[in-house]
């Protein structure tokens, strides 16, 4: 098994195949839409590896604790589009859950604005 | 095999309701310095978009030879602030030209603040994230990179130049600067929380 950081698709190689085959060409993703900085987790739900694709099993692994939408695409070096093709496939299948961010609710919630600022005084 | 979750470890939070990403938009006209900001207070990664190709991109675009070609691979990068184990802020850099609309209202969403990167010299640059802010309401602050070189200008003659509210904040910033980078985000977070005190906040309108 490859590690969690290695790509799947390098620089080097260049790109092996047109991002969109990946998805056997759909360009829109299925169910409900989610932000960049949504949070993926993976589920403890038990799935045949030879079911899914690499590039699946790739995001699946990097999913393993949570993590953002923009974090996996970087990791796995893909076009966001493909990424959330592949994210919306996974929840479908019942492989992750994926949340909206805190700050999307209604109402900025005046705590997490002050941890932020604390936070950010400390770095 | 199982890809299913293991016990986390390592201090992660162990569910993703714990876990925060809280969202910063930079904006400004092209070699303003928001990559030299997000680069001197985060750590820069990259992302690759693949979006249609819209009327504007394609007057400015030359498709010749690839007529077919109905999407351009758009690069951004975008910066990732650790505050806290379940509480990650996240600095995009929004792409300044009006040709990248289209992506501005995926980034806006959900966004706590943005800030508007300014150079004096290039004022106009910045006037189309002032209106795209304002129109939606989102709060934001204009920080004024200081160049070398570049004369040093009022921030009163830069709020009138803009057409600013009184009591929207203006600074100087040198982008290359991790304290200055600082500074600047808590600028706007403090903002947030004077505007949030006057009126409910809505991320967008």
């Amino acid at each position: 098994m490859p590690s969690n950081d290695e790509r799947w698709l390098d620089a080097e190689a260049g790109p092996v195949v047109r991002p969109y085959a990946l998805t056997q060409g759909r360009t829109r993703h299925t169910g409900e839409s989610f932000d960049l900085v949504a949070t993926v987790m993976a589920t403890r739900a038990r799935t045949d590896p030879g079911s899914l694709a690499p590039e699946h099993i790739g995001v699946l692994q990097l999913a393993r604790i949570p993590t953002t939408v923009a974090d996996i695409a970087s990791d796995v070096d893909l076009p966001l589009g493909v990424v959330r093709i592949i994210l919306a496939d996974l929840r479908e299948l019942g492989l992750v859950v994926i949340s909206t961010p805190v700050v999307m609710a209604e109402r900025v919630d005046k705590h997490t604005l002050r941890e932020v600022l604390n936070g950010l005084r400390g770095l | 095999m199982d890809y299913g979750v293991s016990d986390s470890a390592g201090g992660h939070p162990k569910s993703s309701a714990q876990y925060r990403a809280i969202k910063i938009l930079l904006a400004g006209g092209f070699g303003v310095g928001k990559t030299t900001l997000v680069g001197a207070v985060s750590e820069i990664r990259p992302l690759r978009t693949e979006e249609p190709l819209t009327e504007g991109s394609l007057r400015t675009d030359s498709t010749s030879g690839v007529e077919g070609k109905t999407t351009t691979t758009v690069a951004m990068d975008f910066g990732r602030i650790s505050l806290r184990s379940d509480l990650v802020l996240y600095l995009f850099g929004t792409p300044g030209q009006q040709r990248f609309w289209f992506m501005w209202d995926e980034l806006a969403i959900g966004a706590l603040g943005a800030v508007v990167l300014a150079d004096t010299r290039r004022l106009a640059d910045s006037f189309p994230a002032i209106d795209y802010f304002e129109r939606r309401q989102i709060p934001f602050i204009v920080a004024l990179n200081c160049f070398d070189g570049a004369t040093r200008h009022d921030t009163q003659d830069v709020r009138m130049a803009l057409d600013l509210e009184p009591d929207l904040p203006i600074i100087l910033c040198d982008a290359r600067s991790k304290e200055s980078a600082k500074e600047v985000l808590i600028t706007l977070v403090e903002h947030v929380l004077v505007t949030a005190s006057e009126e409910p906040l809505s991320g967008i309108a």
